[in-house]
């Protein structure tokens, strides 16, 4: 017999006595329901108001909290005009992005030599740049998270490998809430998910001296989402 | 007494006259709970998120087999490799295989208790690899060749004083003591792991039964890091980690990070479904998951504890114990400490060298109310005591209590009793304390009070 088929028989025999449903004190196995425990989750997660104005808020808050910075622009203009101010403002050298359509504008002018993902790329001549460039698949109100996908964004290290890590998203993207969220990957992806999924919310952080905040402890030391 | 029970007690009596250490934890703890108070605050009802959380892993544990099959076949569908052990040495096993097929030198780790548990970092420095973790606080914990404090902060009983000095004295790179500086050393030293390593070893907080992923939750990035840039990823997981959905994440990732941290969502939430897929740019080639039982069975077995297999390992209940905050997390001696690690040791590593722990519990139930997933941790510990003295009496104990069972079911000897005890008390007293005391065990540390002077039922006949 397989290891596989030694643990499932002992797992099958181990569950042959019912065990007590979660706060049922010794009452044994209530039928659970065929819907998830956890559906309801919307219920009780913290709130998140209905409208846009509300949810754009919230998210703006919370991207304060978490020391990540939010820049609404008015136009694609405006995109290429802010990326360009923070280029210059930061010196970058050498930025990393990826082929899509909002990258792919707002990179256009900034005349700089970048590292595109895609087709293979070296990931020493990315750890040197100065800033990962990304889209997203969604920004999330109720904690301020940025989805990315190893689609969405440029594969796996894009998001993490550079020490500043700018989002360019567009404001139909926000979602309210983690199910939501949830909801939109099952939508855009499933069964063919992509190999990494990632919440990211925030920049990069540590407590594990003195449970003191220190941003920058292995990703992106900086966050910045710019939402035309 | 087990040896090792003479260990924690030596142990936890030097820690708890170290008042400097508990200065630190309490610091820490106060801290944490401020701003884990502030989160449970924001849900719109932490009870009932608690109690859907314990449905859906009463939900997934309860149907283990199937769920595991559905992960397996899931995972197995889009070109990742897994692998079943029964015990901790087949999981460093397979592992050590998969060094040896990809003749690998170097393997980055990233932050995993059950790597632990089945003391992964011996086997392979064993066989001449280097190891590296690179979460920060395992970071420290490994320069300092001790196992971690905490399950979710290594090095909370660390002042930044003593990082420097470790800093300085096994990298040679501490600029100051500040824990902006310290944080950058590691991850100057870190960087070029990460893009040298042959292997990236991760743990897991999930398995996603319904669409074959694992879920890691981390705030450094040394994790995604890990899983990017290495050629071939293993994570390693209990066959107790499985969620049946993964809408499921939408509740059990705030919930994680609310108890553990304090945080709304920690800053990399991240799922893992094979490896590099056709049409992605990066990732590793070879993924490989293995499912560990470990003795996980036969916790699954005992269906009035099964609940503690719903553990997410957020380390509240650590972080709630009155016992834990005193003695401290190395006291314990095993890979889980604090009430979760006291109730699912005993199941990990037997019944009689570590009942002990259960009796290291004030009863307060403080545990079980930081509980995320609602484990009856308290209760489980008295389920313990009960099991280990079933299995194997204390004579001196039974005795005692026939005695005492005898004469208080007879009034007169219980009267009789009552008399000698208090002309006997002022005797006690001469001893008190010392090792002729009969009540030592309690003196040493608490007053006896003195028996009163009139019982309440001489009072309540004598009343008028």
């Amino acid at each position: 017999m397989s290891e596989r088929e030694k643990i499932l028989t002992r797992v099958r025999e181990a569950l042959k006595a019912p065990a007590h449903f979660p706060g049922a004190h010794g009452n044994v196995a209530l039928p659970i329901s065929a819907t998830s425990a956890s559906a309801g989750a919307r219920k009780w997660l913290p709130k998140v108001g209905e409208t846009f104005a509300e949810q754009l808020a919230l998210f703006q808050a919370n991207a304060a909290e978490l020391k990540a910075e939010l820049q609404l622009l008015a136009s694609r203009d405006e995109l290429r005009a802010a990326l360009a101010q923070m280029a210059s403002d930061g010196n970058w050298k050498r930025i990393a992005t990826h082929q899509g359509e909002l990258t792919n504008f707002a990179c256009a002018d900034l005349g700089l030599p970048f590292c595109r993902t895609g087709g293979g790329y070296d990931v020493h001549e990315m750890e040197g740049c100065d800033a990962g460039i990304t889209e997203c698949d969604a920004l999330i109100a109720q904690t301020g998270s940025v989805l990315v996908t190893s689609r969405s964004a440029g594969g796996r290290a894009l998001s993490v490998l550079p020490p500043h890590h700018v989002v360019i998203a567009r404001r139909e993207q926000l979602v309210a809430d983690l199910p939501a969220a949830f909801l939109l990957l099952q939508k855009n992806y499933a069964p063919d998910f992509p190999s990494m999924i990632s919440f990211i919310t925030g920049p990069s952080r540590t407590g594990d001296i003195e449970r003191i905040l220190v941003l920058g402890a292995h990703g992106p030391k900086k966050l910045t989402i710019f939402c035309i | 007494m087990s040896t090792f029970a003479t260990e924690f007690l030596k142990q936890a009596r030097v820690m708890t006259a170290d008042l400097r250490h508990r200065q630190i934890i309490r610091t820490a703890l106060t801290n944490y709970e401020v701003v884990r108070d502030k989160r449970k605050g924001a849900f719109q009802s932490w009870e009932s998120a608690r109690q859907a959380a314990a449905e859906t892993k009463w939900e997934a544990v309860n149907h283990l087999d199937k769920y595991l099959v559905e992960f397996v076949s899931k995972l197995e569908a889009r070109g990742t490799k897994v692998h079943w052990a029964s015990t901790g040495a087949q999981a460093s096993e397979i592992i050590l295989q998969i060094v040896r097929d990809k003749q690998a030198r170097s393997v980055i780790k990233s932050k995993s208790m059950t790597s632990e548990e089945v003391h992964l970092n011996d086997a392979l420095e064993k066989a001449g690899l280097e190891v590296v973790e690179s979460d920060l606080g395992e970071f420290i914990m490994q320069l300092r060749d001790e196992p971690p404090y905490h399950i979710v902060f290594p090095s909370m009983h660390l002042t930044r004083g003593e990082i420097k000095e470790l800093f300085q004295r096994e990298l040679g790179d501490a600029p100051s003591d500040d824990p902006q500086e310290l944080t950058m050393v590691a991850r100057r030293a870190l960087r070029k792991k990460y893009l040298t390593a042959d292997i990236g070893f991760t743990g897991a907080n999930f398995a996603i039964a319904e669409t074959g992923m694992i879920s890691i939750t981390e705030n450094e990035g040394n994790a995604r890091l890990t899983a990017a840039l290495p050629k071939t990823m293993v994570s390693l997981l209990g066959i107790e980690k499985v969620l049946p959905r993964l809408e499921d994440l939408a509740l059990f990732l705030p919930m994680l990070a609310t108890a553990g941290t304090g945080q709304a969502l920690t800053c990399y939430n991240t799922m893992y479904g094979g490896p590099r897929q056709p049409g992605e740019c990066d990732g590793p080639e070879e993924f490989h998951v293995i499912l560990l039982d470990n003795h996980r069975t036969e916790l699954l077995a005992d269906a009035e504890q099964r609940d503690a297999l719903h553990c997410i390992r957020c380390g509240a209940c650590l972080n709630a114990c009155p016992i834990f905050r005193n003695v401290g997390g190395h006291t314990y001696a095993t890979t889980y400490s604090g009430p979760i690690g006291s109730v699912i040791t005993p199941h990990l590593r037997g019944l009689q060298d570590w009942k002990h722990l259960s009796n290291a519990s004030s009863l307060c139930g403080g545990c079980t109310e930081a509980c995320p997933v609602k484990i009856d941790l308290h209760h489980h510990l008295l389920h313990n005591r009960r099991n280990a003295a079933k299995e194997k009496p204390a004579f001196f104990e039974r005795l005692a209590y026939q005695i005492f069972g005898f004469v208080a079911n007879r009034p007169t000897l219980w009267a009789i009793g009552k008399k000698i005890g208090r002309f006997g008390q002022p005797l006690q007293n001469l001893v008190n304390g010392s090792a002729f005391d009969p009540a030592k065990a309690w003196t040493q540390t608490r007053d006896l009070p003195p028996l009163a002077k009139e019982s309440f039922k001489d009072w309540w006949r004598n009343r008028k």
